[in-house]
């Protein structure tokens, strides 16, 4: 009778991706190994790598935050993002209500093991519209070279 | 199916995270939309409904190999039911660092009153 109410809004897809999270959290990764730094989905802030044959490219998808206040480490071929995002959400009092307060408030750190030959002397990191991109050259010795035949 | 509901079928995308306060004057919506630049969100309204999209805009360099990836669709999308007390017309919205601020006033005469409770 009721059904119309408990449908929530929202599109097949996002349905699904609850479902994906829900199950992950659940049966994990289902046995298989994972690296041993790696986090629960959903972890503050969300990482991305690449690789081009000159560097490697992390991005991290940390929105409002003060690029002075973020930290970001290389050592013995770990990177570390560490931080803080302050809480936006008012003090709760009789003539506020909140409904929703699901983005990320507190200290956050995360660290991922890079491939060896890295560079870490030639780190370049910069922040734009909420993306934190670090961008950390290959060695020289380790690019592609082109061998050119005599 | 035809061809136009295929068309109609939108593209898929996260949800991203909000906080949504409410207090005397209004609502205040704030959503994390990390890579997003101001051409490309989309804030809509149609009928009651409140739709933020947005699609991120990569940088990536050329010839670049994704080797580990937890944000995999470059787009937002969230809807929301508004109520008829919100004057839409005076949406106010900010964009900075990829975090969407929306500041939705209630209309004029849906401002909290004082009632006063008789005794009979």
């Amino acid at each position: 009778m009721y059904e119309s109410l408990l449908t929530f809004p929202g599109g097949l897809f996002e349905e699904l991706e609850r479902l994906q999270r829900d199950t992950q959290l659940v049966f994990g990764t289902l046995g298989l190994p994972s690296s041993i730094r790696a986090v629960a989905q959903g972890a503050f802030p969300a990482i991305n790598i690449g690789s081009t044959p000159t560097a490697v490219e992390v991005y991290a998808f940390a929105p409002g935050l003060d690029p002075k206040k973020i930290d970001v480490t290389v050592d013995r071929g770990v990177l570390t993002i560490s931080g803080e995002r302050a809480t936006f959400l008012p003090e709760r009092d009789a003539r506020r209500s909140v409904y929703a307060a699901e983005r990320f408030a507190g200290e956050f750190r995360r660290a991922l093991s890079l491939p060896e030959d890295v560079d870490a002397k030639r780190v370049n990191a910069s922040y734009r519209d909420g993306i934190l991109r670090i961008s950390i050259a290959r060695q020289e010795e380790s690019q592609p070279k082109r061998i050119e035949i005599k | 199916m035809t061809d136009k509901q295929v068309a109609a079928q939108p593209a898929p995308a996260m949800i991203p995270n909000v906080d949504v306060v409410e207090d005397d004057a209004g609502i205040t919506i704030t959503a994390d939309l990390p890579g997003v630049p101001k051409d490309k969100l989309s804030l809509r309204i149609e009928g009651e409904t409140l739709q933020i999209e947005g699609e991120m805009v990569s940088d990536a360099p050329e010839g670049m190999e994704a080797i580990y990836a937890e944000v995999r669709v470059p787009r937002y999308r969230r809807a929301f039911t508004l109520s008829r007390e919100l004057d839409t017309g005076k949406i106010n919205a900010s964009l900075k660092d990829g975090v969407l601020e929306l500041r939705i006033p209630k209309a004029e005469h849906a401002q909290p009153r004082r009632i006063e409770v008789k005794v009979v």
